[in-house]
């Protein structure tokens, strides 16, 4: 369908809730078309190829609400839509502080985000499919203990994604992205090791090179190889920008609007507390143009923004949706997100920490005895408590070098000492994704080990 | 079920001849096989937060999955559109896997064989949405009345009805009709101030809505996670290191699903990554172990009628008194591997490749008192309730975090201990298995699996064990 058929679609869902007794409404409509190819041991193993669409819409009767999503977009369909949503209205409380964002809140980003790129979709399959075979063979022929993949995948996306509300906001944007990635599997003896890399943009002009892909893929299987699993002691931990990643999940989900108005957030009642150390400023930023945290506008019509989270240390700002900033009496950070359907959620844009002045090699030349992680296992972080557990892998660090790979252990700490304890940021800011960290020690944690 | 009564027949207008002249397209580039997936899926949810129902939401959704297999390769496309043209044009798109003249030109579908595993009469999804309300309100009154230090509650009730038709080019047509519904529970406790502690429980099944009346109450969940989150307030450091771990029964059963349950899915072992891969027949376990794949127990959130490839499921023993037995299955991998399906190809959604997938993973209940178990650890951890879990299956490391665990001193439980992360080596961790206890018990009907970005609904569960060394993730 048309971008003006679709928000023509949007519009007048919004306008049949009206018509049949919601007080107001909004509607999202999303569109998609994806693309994957494997290889496996330079064969094609699978291809795949659909496109889907659907729609969903929200409405207040009061300050009650209803939700309901579709497949359907069939006119009986839309009609069965608006339906479900008034009826549920009645099942649902009175809710005070419910309801869609005030006219002055809504609003676009205006000039080119760089969301979209044409030759994704002008991309030919014998390109793509060459592109993973490229870059498997980069990752199997990099050493002799590669003896096996996992394979080596080409996906595309390219959606377009539709808002309007019955406070006159009717807006749209479209996205692609393209994403290469390879997993080979090491072997020596007894001890067999995967790992991965991979690389995403908005086109395919923004991809790495498919041999660079492969052979880093390669590096990371082959440095795992013959782990050792260490004594229990508490150390500095070193984690690498792909594991720094996660930290700054969890801490997204500790300064997340409706964590913290309900108290399941170790940093709520944190507002202009020193919460990490000196060296520690957050970012969340929905407006770089070409990453993959930007929008013109989040699920509720608000345009995105840059909020400073964290500033060297002291917690600035919670991101929030209408529905948390009422709650704390605060103002919407154009946070809002949700899928087709239901009441909107928090999520980020490009969350990230600010990079610091070491290069990693500095970082780790000053610890004697230290332990660089560079995967993380597991579900172990507790953010109403803080208390972080999970299992890990990497190399042990010995007079400040990378001296051998370890496995099969946890690290543990409280994250608020973590955070507090955090000593050394790198400059290695990559965006590889909406969540991006350089590399960062902790003063130190637990290693659960023998 | 008969095809001429289903959804797909009467709402859709789809006829037999219809899916064998798809069946044909999608094999016309001279695949081997082909099958389409047809779904169409109801869901509700209903949740509550601070004593208001703040959110109630239904939807639905429909599509088709062709596959075109030939040789190891699959093709793939969906439609989310059932009309006759769009399901054709995804069977072309998914034969350009295959270059080749057609091999196959005639179908004849018979409909398969299938259990009668949930013989649900009116599926939640059916009942009015003013029944299925009160049992959040119910779970909110519950968890908050258990305690006076319990200050926060959510609870989120949800259901689907999901109608499944897999016609293959073997001239198979299944049909089946899947109701699931689940809740839970959240509870946050806080004593003086102090900083609060969250506990959860919820559960479910393929079930219709009275049993959260007869079985299992919001009550029941309610209590369960305001006691989980009240115990946690007097919770003390875990400690850090290898120690003796004795797992409570039920839920802990996650240990199997993430240290063997994955690692013997045949596509891993077809490909030879996983820890397991050419190890059939070798001991792999402690001789008190055995333990089970079933997809057939009744009503279970894990249990299928027919996987989603269209075989019915079946009872398969993955290792039998420490012996590792055999593989989970699907049609690819088993076609491959010169082996059986063991009814274990699941998928997502239509819009997925189905994959080998465990439904209900547990270990056979053995002779030990679940007292005498921890009466004989002089020092560590009884686990007890875990959150996720993770495992990496070509080295074998797995981890689960414990959400409630306590220590166990001189053959005692004593102290809750904080949430920790256990990790082991999957291959290695059941042969420390010592002790097996008389109790083998199910989870209450919570699980989700992921893999490969896809999720089901899975079931575990465990008899009380000891296991004599393992690493725990604490602090102290």
């Amino acid at each position: 369908m048309s971008a003006n058929h679709l928000l023509e679609l949007a519009l007048d869902v919004v306008k049949r809730a009206l018509a049949s007794g919601a007080t107001d409404a909004e509607c999202t409509v999303a569109e998609g078309e994806e693309f994957s190819a494997n290889v496996r041991l330079r064969e094609l193993e699978s291809l795949k190829e659909a496109g889907s669409r659907g729609a969903g819409v929200r409405i207040l009767v009061g300050t009650k609400t209803g939700s309901s999503s579709t497949s359907d977009l069939s006119p009986e369909g839309i009609e069965r839509l608006v339906k479900s949503a008034i009826e549920l209205a009645d099942v649902t409380n009175e809710d005070p502080h419910a309801g869609l964002p005030e006219p002055g809140e809504m609003g676009t980003v205006s000039g080119d985000l760089r969301l979209f790129s044409s030759d994704v979709a002008e991309l030919e399959t014998e390109r793509k499919i060459a592109a993973a075979k490229s870059a498997e063979e980069a990752a199997l022929s990099a050493d002799p203990r590669i003896f096996n993949s996992e394979g080596a995948s080409f996906d595309t996306h390219i959606g377009r994604h539709v808002f309007a509300n019955s406070r006159g906001f009717a807006a749209e944007y479209r996205t692609s992205y393209c994403s290469l990635s390879a997993v080979p599997v090491a072997r020596d003896g007894e001890s067999m090791e995967r790992d991965y890399w991979d690389s995403l943009a908005r086109g395919f002009a923004g991809l790495e090179a498919p041999e660079q892909v492969g052979r880093e893929a390669a590096r990371r299987a082959l440095r795992r190889l013959h782990p050792v699993k260490v004594e229990t002691q508490k150390v500095p931990v070193v984690f690498d920008p792909r594991v720094a990643r996660g930290l700054l999940g969890s801490i997204f989900e500790a300064v997340h609007g409706m964590s913290v108005y309900r108290h399941q957030s170790f940093l709520a009642g944190k507002l202009g507390e020193k919460v990490a150390s000196d060296q520690m400023t957050v970012i969340d930023d929905g407006t770089i143009p070409g990453l993959f945290g930007t929008s013109p506008f989040d699920d509720e019509g608000v345009p995105s923004r840059r909020t400073v989270v964290i500033e060297r240390g002291v917690l600035k700002n919670y991101l929030l949706n209408c529905y948390a900033a009422r709650k704390l009496g605060m103002k919407t950070t154009g946070n809002a997100s949700r899928g087709l359907t239901g009441n909107a959620g928090i999520g980020h844009g490009n969350f990230y920490l600010e990079k610091g002045v070491k290069r990693p090699e500095q970082i780790l030349a000053a610890i004697p005895n230290g332990f660089y992680v560079t995967q993380v296992q597991g579900f172990g972080v507790n953010v109403v408590t803080g208390d972080y557990s999970q299992g890990a892998s990497g190399l042990w660090i010995r007079n400040g070098e990378l001296a051998f790979p370890v496995s099969e252990v946890t690290i543990a700490a409280n994250l608020k000492e973590m955070l507090l304890g955090l000593d050394e940021i790198g400059t290695d800011l990559e965006f590889r994704g909406s969540v991006a960290a350089p590399t960062l020690k902790v003063g130190e944690m637990t290693v659960g080990g023998k | 079920m008969l095809f001429s009564e289903s959804v797909f027949a009467t709402r859709f207008g789809i006829s037999r001849q219809d899916l064998e002249s798809h069946l044909a397209e999608a094999l016309s580039q001279g695949g081997d096989y082909a099958d389409l997936y047809f779904e169409y899926l109801l869901t509700s949810s209903i949740s509550i937060d601070e004593s208001i129902v703040k959110s109630a939401a239904q939807g639905v959704s429909m599509g088709v999955g062709v596959r075109v297999l030939s040789g190891e390769r699959t093709g793939y496309a969906y439609s989310d559109d059932l009309s006759p043209e769009k399901i054709r044009k995804a069977a072309h798109v998914a034969a350009c896997i295959a270059a080749g003249p057609s091999k196959i030109d005639k179908f004849s579908l018979q409909e398969g064989r299938r259990h009668d595993l949930y013989p649900v009469l009116t599926a939640p999804t059916e009942t009015a949405f003013k029944e299925r309300v009160e049992l959040v309100r119910r779970a909110d009154r519950a968890a908050r009345a258990y305690d006076s230090r319990i200050f926060q509650v959510q609870a989120v009730y949800a259901d689907n009805l999901r109608y499944v038709m897999v016609a293959t080019s073997d001239g198979v047509l299944t049909l089946d009709r899947q109701p699931l519904a689940r809740l839970s529970v959240v509870a946050l406790a806080r004593e003086n101030g102090g900083p609060p502690q969250r506990g959860h429980a919820g559960g479910g099944g393929r079930v219709e809505l009275s049993f959260f009346e007869n079985e299992k109450t919001p009550e029941h969940f309610a209590r369960e996670a305001a006691r989980e989150a009240l115990v946690m307030l007097g919770a003390v450091e875990a400690p850090a290191g290898e120690m003796t771990v004795v797992l409570g029964p039920g839920w802990p059963g996650i240990l199997l699903h993430e240290a063997v349950g994955h690692g013997l899915e045949a596509d891993f072992n077809r490909k030879k990554v996983s820890a397991f891969t050419d190890r059939i027949g070798q001991k792999v376990a402690s001789e008190l172990c055995t333990v089970i794949d079933d997809g057939t127990i009744g009503s279970r959130r894990g249990s299928l009628n027919v996987d989603d490839e269209g075989h019915p499921t079946q009872r398969n023993v993955l290792i039998e008194n420490g012996i590792l037995r055999g593989y989970l299955q699907d049609r690819l991998s088993s076609s491959l591997m010169g082996s059986e399906p063991t009814g274990s190809g699941r998928r997502e959604s239509y819009e997925h490749i189905p994959m080998p997938r465990m439904t209900n993973t547990f270990m056979l209940a053995g002779e030990s008192e679940p007292e005498d178990i921890i009466r004989s650890v002089p020092k560590g951890l009884y686990c007890v309730s875990f959150g996720g879990g993770q495992v990496d299956i070509t080295n074998g490391n797995f981890v689960f975090s414990a959400s409630e665990s306590y220590l166990i001193e001189d053959g005692k439980v004593t102290r809750p201990v904080r949430n920790a992360t256990l990790i082991g080596n999957g291959p290695e961790a059941l042969k420390y298995v010592s002790m097996v206890g008389n109790d083998l018990r199910l989870d209450e009907g919570i699980g989700v699996c992921g893999k490969e970005n896809q999720h089901v609904p899975v079931g575990v569960g465990i008899p009380t064990i000891r296991i004599d060394r393992m690493t725990v993730g604490g602090t102290a």
